[in-house]
């Protein structure tokens, strides 16, 4: 039965694209993108979906990735409340947001708040890929502005975990504005002599990786993702060259210069943990101008 | 041959008419002053129509007309003595920023903008207005020095988009342009954002955070062109006129969006009619933005940038 339902369909082994994920069961098996092994979601679970075959580092959704880091019980969600609208009337977009809410339960593409990382307090957050690519909107900007900007008036460090398609087209410039509204905020943040850690996962890529994901004080990614700005395919039509198979991954900008580190999802809490207290007395403000 | 768009071809073929008739009148000495003189009334109302009436897709195509003018056509006529500068200091320079120094009407400012080129041999050595990381660099080198000597810092933006290529991947595409987004954020010293030509998303914001954004009448801000917006929304970059309509990347647009700050008139028929004077045109809201900025002192400028941005998006908030 297995044969019949994941064996020789070729074209969907390249890509692991959201199609092949929904053709599993949802609660039951997962099939790793990296291998098409199947598991038990149980089995991934514990071991914070990292593929125990070929390490491959299955994409968690906002909240899953908020209970993996954060101690237990010590998240507080901030600005839930803040819904889309479809500001610039286009069209089609309200129906696709609603299609969203109901895979994802999610009211949009980004979760934020407070937490601590063994005992080390934090404002956090954490991107969901699964609601409109992850993509950037106003209210993806307005949350991350608000979030940055109570981290500092809280005198917290401010972590993100990325995981975007880049710009909400059918927000267009409004879409776009939001990697000032967000780097303006940051800016703030880190004038205040206050921390900020990116960390970017599969997916973070266009106006997302032009922006916060890339102004962290360090910037990590977790194995293999893909980090870009431009899309492969347009670089590929503009420079009329195959580009090598690693390019735009994590291990390639870490070649580049481009990152701090890469962290196995393993490593994950206890490194941010330690970077965060490292800088415990970085909190205090040292703001010089307001 | 002067570049002529789709929409100006009916004012172009009754311009053409006249003057052959003007011609006939010369060469066979018939006297045809009445139908011209209809046909001259008739061709201004045409130009009003066409002119007054453009579409989001007439625009695009204005604000990529081959001869509108460019950041070093308003350098010329709106600064004396300006003394380009090169290099990022780290890997190369990029042709397709410039800046340096120059001062407006006596006043020392650093001067930023995409530059393109206006025929083949200009745009391929321009790379046609997309910039690399060393074009970011270059233009954020030349901020922080403007603001060690307090200078205003005024911007040109006028480029489809930063350069897709693998290079300006490998040398961090977008960390060149997330820098300068944080890095013009802070900048202590007034800085004004002209969009001119194309706002070709991160590529035009790179060098488009400011405290005041102005914007030619016929020029385009967006986050991705309209052929790319239509290849991804509908598979199908022939739907780039819908797209164009869709995606609110007009002047009038962004003006009703409260993201830009002055929407500058443009000459009947686009700034390159006339490119002197639309320069002049120009000229009284650069003056007046830079005055209104240089008497505040920094905190207060600071603060309203960052209520600027702030301020921009719209979401609605629901109860719990």
């Amino acid at each position: 039965m297995f044969r019949d339902m994941f064996g020789k369909k070729k074209r969907y082994n390249s890509v692991p694209s959201k199609k092949s994920r929904k053709n599993v069961p949802e609660g039951l098996m997962q099939k790793c993108p990296g291998c098409k092994k199947i598991f038990y979601r149980k089995e991934l679970n514990r071991n914070l979906f990292v593929c125990p075959h070929c390490d491959y580092h299955v994409n968690l959704t906002a909240y899953e990735r908020i209970e993996q880091l954060s101690d237990a019980g010590s998240f507080e969600e901030w600005d839930e409340n803040l819904e889309t609208t479809n500001i610039l009337g286009f069209p089609e977009y309200e129906e696709k947001l609603e299609k969203d809410k109901d895979k994802t339960d999610l009211k949009e593409a980004i979760v934020t708040g407070k937490l601590t990382i063994g005992d080390a307090p934090a404002a956090v957050a954490v991107m969901d890929s699964r609601f409109r690519m992850g993509s950037m909107g106003a209210v993806v900007g307005e949350k991350i502005a608000r979030a940055v900007e109570r981290a500092r008036k809280e005198s917290l460090p401010f972590i993100i975990f990325t995981a975007s398609g880049g710009a909400r087209m059918q927000e267009g410039v409004v879409s776009l504005m939001q990697m000032g509204k967000t780097a303006i905020a940051l800016e703030r943040h880190s004038r205040a002599g206050l921390l900020f850690i990116s960390v970017m996962t599969h997916p973070t890529t266009g106006g997302v990786t032009a922006s916060f994901a890339s102004l962290g004080d360090y910037n990590f990614a977790e194995p293999r993702a893909l980090i870009g700005f431009a899309g492969r395919r347009i670089i590929e039509q503009t420079i009329r060259e195959k580009l090598p198979k690693d390019f735009q991954t994590s291990e390639f900008l870490l070649e580049h210069g481009q990152l701090d580190r890469i962290i196995h999802r393993h490593e994950l809490k206890s490194i941010l943990g330690n970077v965060l207290d490292m800088h415990r007395t970085g909190g205090e403000s040292n703001e010089t101008r307001a | 041959m002067k570049h002529v768009l789709d929409f100006e071809r009916p004012v172009i073929d009754l311009r053409e008419k006249i003057s052959e008739l003007k011609k006939l009148t010369e060469e066979k000495d018939i006297d045809l002053a009445e139908e011209i003189s209809t046909l001259e009334e008739r061709l201004e109302k045409l130009e009003h129509d066409v002119y007054t009436n453009l579409k989001p897709w007439d625009r695009v195509q204005m604000a990529r007309h081959p001869e509108r003018p460019t950041t070093l056509d308003y350098v010329n006529h709106l600064f004396d003595g300006f003394l380009e500068m090169y290099g990022d200091r780290h890997f190369g320079d990029d042709p397709a920023i410039i800046g340096g120094i120059a001062k407006f009407e006596g006043a020392p400012v650093t001067v930023i903008g995409h530059q393109r080129g206006k025929h083949t041999k200009e745009n391929i050595y321009r790379n046609f207005g997309m910039p690399h990381p060393e074009g970011y660099r270059k233009a954020l080198r030349l901020m922080k020095q403007a603001e060690k000597f307090g200078r205003p810092v005024i911007t040109f933006i006028d480029t489809k988009g930063a350069y897709p290529g693998k290079a300006a991947e490998e040398r961090g595409q977008s960390e060149a342009i997330a820098r300068n987004l944080m890095e013009m954020a802070g900048l202590d010293v007034p800085v004004i954002c002209v969009v001119i030509g194309e706002g070709g998303s991160g590529g035009a914001l790179g060098i488009g955070i400011g405290d005041k954004i102005l914007m030619l009448e016929n020029a385009t801000y967006s986050v991705i062109s309209p052929e790319g917006a239509a290849s991804i929304l509908w598979k199908d970059a022939a739907y780039a006129k819908q797209a164009a309509e869709s995606m609110k990347i007009t002047s009038y647009d962004l003006e009703q969006l409260n993201i830009i700050d002055e929407l500058i008139p443009e000459i009947m028929g686009g700034a390159h009619k006339e490119i002197e004077n639309q320069a002049e045109i120009l000229k009284p809201y650069l003056r007046s933005s830079l005055e209104e900025l240089s008497a505040m002192d920094n905190e207060q400028r600071l603060e309203k940038r960052y209520e600027k941005y702030k301020n921009i998006g719209a979401y609605a908030a629901i109860e719990i």
